[in-house]
């Protein structure tokens, strides 16, 4: 290997003889956005200059300087991740980067949220974030699973795209009935949220129902009083109580016992005692005594013990409980921060209870409150955390702020932008747009297919009733490998006849000029010095393969150079972190 | 003595750095110097094999059966070739049972999945603020000096995630693969020249983001671009090719994943890797448990890790290896309405064997009920302490996490001593 290696450099540096005119890069032809739509100026919004005034006070606080600005390729880069899954095309990052305007950053901002062009990716990337929120990335992929798939992804893309007010969002998954697939009489999609969480006396329904919209672990507290937190084995069984009306009918394909899909459906529940208008349920205590439990909400609200549904739809009061919650406000809030700066104020971001004390109490509840009085607005509320200060601060450490790092086990303090790995949703996604083969991939149905099969490679199921799972897309070897080799980087690197490459190598651009523009595709700026000069050297290498071949090689050696490049920057820390 | 893995790595990251060509040269250098000795490291080189009972295993059920009791069920004890008493449906197990010993008196407080996966792999309860090392990790991170000639990764998860490597950082990650031993995307099929060419601009790149200051992430990103070279071009990878195995020998260990698995693990130790994990899930049986453990766990499990501790034994490896037994917790004796046993962490068994282990008995005592531990209770800390020091490690051992906290090796917990008198 070495010795292959120091051949190749030193015969390199002596036969480096290639010249590359370097041209600085010019913005012809592109088109400009639509800067006539009147924007909110950011100065005018008081929850902006609120949270920049909170912001400040903790770094002053901790005596830490924020870090410098990001540059406007990396922040662009960031907001196209963040809200659309993907980076930004070339096209799109220089639409950006040439804006002149003090209000470019929100005019992007507003762009991406409402210009029509992009709902759908908006959408898109909010439902897969949502899918793995509601049922995690195996949901729906097991064994002779009752989940839809596709049918809660349809349900959460209709509701992203009109940006449904995100408490009729929580209340409509809480409160689902309904047929789980897609063209099935009765179809809500919603009810997938729920299909497979009804086994075991409904134990996960109320442990992902209490974790995901209230921000609060009850899981452990299904056997006894949590050791560490606040929340009493009883809380637990009067949470569950809400679900008992609740079923999973299983609807079989016609003449077969094979279960095409499931129906969810509200029935009188008689309760575990004799008396349904009384429907208790009844749990034990780890010294073997047993208690009854009726429905009771976390904040102490009681709601009539019947079990009949013409007396009371304990679903349909949980959904009204929760959403007339603080609780719903504050754990929203605390998730979005988190997916848009890499931690939220609390660790993880959906465990807050007392015990668990956020790292910006007084910004996470105006964050919350404002978010209420904002009709629980999300686009209003990705106003706010992508236009804060934290959000275009660069991932740069100084001296001064080089200690604020959450992996040290700091609570964040957000003085510079947190390095984090894309999501293999986001690498797929990127790919497929920054190769321009996103366009010929079939209907949205098969190409989500497409991509769900891809991910399926990176999920291992823990195999427990409580369906835990992780991902091998994490940077460990796996990852790597596949980068380095695997079957969607094959696919990004072509370069036959129709391919991004062979597209690129066509071009009438200079070679400085082609190599530019995949560094901006993949990383939204320019190649440095070195970087430009080692690409001279895999492209004159590959010129040397050429004569040696007799050009008898099929791939002209400008083409094989920039699928060497493009291969390069793809597997670069660069490329793969969102920074 | 104190260590920390960051700063080390680093430094050894940056001299990586050091040359333009600097991709492979150093660790060939270092290789060669050492490998005068890996005759002699390898002769004594210690390892270990955590068979890991996903979903919590029902123990009562398995090694500390209550024959009698009203919680009982209904399998019976038989004899063994150890001290212990065994469920019937495990016969091959029981005829080596003079190599392992039943830790009876496991007594714990997580009975949540997650929580107690955690807490049995590292020996800490979970935390917001620092991510602990798994066994493999830190026993990976320990025996790492016995084998310089290491190319492929020293902690491998068959069939299932394991638990990070937490402070220690991404290079003491757990390779995960599948039980068929097929690892994806191992050839680029492209020559090795220009394999190369490609490494070495890919370096200007990874140098140029890591001199930013921009964190850990992008340093961690590196170094896994390394070991994944290493492990592409590595003769050492056909160690999971359990393929190669006679149809014989694979038939003894089963013909299913965790059979299959449990072979790959001796191939691994054979071949070098410090700590092998193999997952058997489908232990959570809340519903109709016996049915379930005698027609498919049980019989699994018997034929597999029989094989195992039967075949290092005929190899002369079962002294320098470890086998531990395990899963997040046990099941309770009340069987429940849907004929099934529920989570249960205050009184349940593990197994231990190998290397400095005693084998062939029991170690503590539950009740006649088998609801609590009327012995001396361990907990994992224990465990984990037993296990290192059957490795050799010593439990002086401190690490410094991230946030320069010392912390030592499996959270202090106490050697369990009658597993090594």
């Amino acid at each position: 290997m070495t010795g292959f290696f120091s051949a190749w450099w030193g015969s390199a540096v002596t036969v480096f003889v290639c010249v590359i005119t370097w041209a600085m890069a010019g913005t012809e032809g592109l088109a400009a956005p639509d800067a006539t739509k009147s924007i909110p100026d950011p100065a005018t919004q008081p929850q902006l200059a609120k949270i920049e005034e909170l912001l400040r006070r903790s770094w002053s606080d901790y005596g830490l300087s924020p870090a410098s600005r990001a540059t406007d390729g990396e922040w662009c880069r960031r907001v196209y991740l963040d809200l659309l899954g993907r980076v930004p095309t070339v096209d799109e990052l220089q639409a950006f980067t040439t804006l002149r305007e003090r209000d470019k950053d929100a005019q992007l901002v507003e762009r991406l949220l409402t210009d029509s062009l992009y709902t759908e990716e908006y959408a898109r990337n909010f439902t897969t974030l949502w899918t793995n929120i509601l049922i995690g990335r195996n949901g729906g992929n097991e064994d002779r699973s009752l989940t839809n798939r596709a049918g809660l992804q349809k349900y959460l893309r209709d509701s992203f795209a009109r940006n449904k007010p995100y408490d009729q969002l929580a209340r409509e998954l809480i409160t689902a009935t309904g047929a789980s697939q897609p063209g099935r009489d009765g179809f809500n999609g919603a009810v997938n949220f729920l299909a497979m969480k009804l086994a075991d006396d409904a134990m996960l329904a109320t442990a992902d129902t209490a974790r995901i919209f209230l921000g609060l672990q009850v899981q452990c507290t299904q056997c006894h009083n949590h050791p560490f937190n606040e929340w009493k084995q009883n809380q637990y069984w009067e949470l569950n109580a809400f679900f008992r009306q609740t079923r999973s009918l299983r609807r079989f394909e016609a003449g077969t016992n094979e279960v095409a899909y499931i129906e969810l459906a509200d029935q009188d529940f008689g309760g575990e005692g004799t008396t349904p208008q009384d429907a208790e349920i009844y749990y034990e205590l780890r010294n073997g005594q047993v208690k009854a439990a009726y429905p009771v909400f976390v904040d102490g609200t009681k709601i009539s013990t019947s079990g009949y549904l013409a007396d009371v739809r304990r679903r349909g009061e949980l959904g009204r409980l929760v959403t007339d919650s603080e609780y719903l406000s504050r754990a929203i809030v605390n998730r979005m921060w988190g997916q848009f700066l890499g931690y939220g104020f609390t660790k993880p971001v959906d465990d807050m209870g007392p015990h668990n004390a956020p790292s910006h109490p007084e910004l996470l509840d105006y964050l919350a409150s404002e978010f209420r009085a904002a009709n629980y607005d999300l686009k209003t509320l990705i106003r706010w955390i992508t236009l804060n200060p934290a959000y275009r601060l660069s991932s740069r450490t100084t001296k001064s702020n080089a200690s604020d790092d959450p992996l040290m086990g700091e609570p964040p303090k957000f003085s510079h932008f947190y390095l984090r790995q894309l999501r293999a949703e986001e690498l797929y996604e990127s790919l497929l747009v920054a190769t321009q083969a996103d366009q010929n991939k079939g209907s949205y149905e098969e190409r989500e297919m497409a991509k769900n099969e891809w991910l399926r490679q990176f999920t291992i199921a823990f195999g427990t009733d409580e369906g835990d799972e992780t991902t091998t897309f994490n940077g460990s070897i796996p990852q790597v490998l596949m980068m380095f080799n695997g079957e969607l980087v094959k696919e990004a690197t072509r370069v036959d006849a129709d391919s991004f490459l062979s597209r690129v190598a066509a071009n009438p651009m200079s070679p400085a000029k082609k190599i530019e523009f995949l560094y901006l595709a993949a990383l939204a700026r320019k190649p440095t010095r070195p970087e430009i000069d080692v690409a001279n050297k895999l492209w004159e290498a590959r010129a040397i393969d050429a004569r040696r071949d007799h050009g008898s090689g099929s791939i002209p050696p400008g083409a094989a150079a920039l699928q060497d490049v493009w291969w390069v920057l793809l597997n670069s820390n660069e490329f793969i972190l969102n920074h | 003595m104190v260590y920390t893995p960051y700063d080390m790595s680093r430094r050894h990251f940056m001299r990586h750095l050091a040359g333009a060509a600097a991709w492979a040269v150093p660790a060939i250098t270092l290789t060669q110097s050492l490998r005068a000795h890996a005759e002699q490291l390898r002769s004594n080189r210690k390892a270990a094999i955590l068979l890991w009972m996903g979903g919590g295993p029902s123990t009562i059920d398995l090694w500390d059966l209550k024959p009698g009791a009203a919680t009982g069920g209904p399998f019976r004890p038989i004899a063994t070739t150890g001290d212990a008493q065994i469920c019937e449906h495990l016969p091959m197990i029981a005829a080596q049972m003079k190599h392992l010993t039943v830790v009876r008196s496991m007594s714990t407080r997580e009975a949540d999945h997650q929580r107690g996966r955690y807490y049995m792999h590292t020996g800490y309860v979970p935390s917001a603020s620092v991510e602990h090392p798994s066994y493999g990790s830190v026993i990976a991170h320990e025996l790492a000096d016995q084998r310089p000639d290491l190319e492929i990764p020293p902690f491998v998860a068959v069939g299932g995630g394991s638990v990070g490597p937490g402070f220690l950082g991404m290079s003491w990650a757990p390779f995960v693969v599948n039980s068929d031993g097929r690892v994806k995307n191992l050839e680029m099929g492209l020559d090795r020249q220009r394999v190369m060419q490609r490494m070495a601009a890919l370096q200007v790149l990874e140098k140029g983001f890591i001199d930013q200051d921009r964190g850990l992430a992008a340093v961690d990103h590196a170094k896994m671009l390394d070991k994944t070279l290493s492990l592409m071009t590595s003769k050492q990878m056909e160690a999971f090719k359990v393929s190669q195995e006679s149809d014989a020998v694979r038939e003894r260990y089963g013909n299913n994943g965790f059979g299959r698995g449990c072979l790959m693990a001796r191939r691994l130790v054979e071949a070098g890797v410090s700590f092998v994990e193999v997952d058997l899930g489908g232990w959570d049986n809340h519903q109709n448990i016996f049915p379930t453990l005698q027609d498919d766990k049980l019989p699994t499990l018997d034929r597999a890790m029989s094989a195992l501790v039967e075949d290092l034994d005929q190899r002369g490896m079962f002294n320098d290896t470890a086998i531990i037994w395990m899963g997040e917790f046990g099941r309770t004796p009340r069987i429940n309405g849907d004929s099934g046993r529920d989570h249960f962490a205050r009184a349940w068994s593990v197994v231990v064997g190998g290397a400095g282990f005693q084998g062939g008995k029991v170690v503590g005592e539950t009740s006649d009920d088998g609801a609590s531990v009327v012995s001396e209770p361990y907990v994992s800390q224990d465990l984990m302490a037993s296990v290192c020091h059957a490795l050799g490690i010593s439990l002086d051992r401190t690490f410094t996490s991230r946030s320069g906290r010392p912390m030592k090796i499996a959270n202090s917990g106490k050697v369990i001593k009658d597993l090594f008198a």
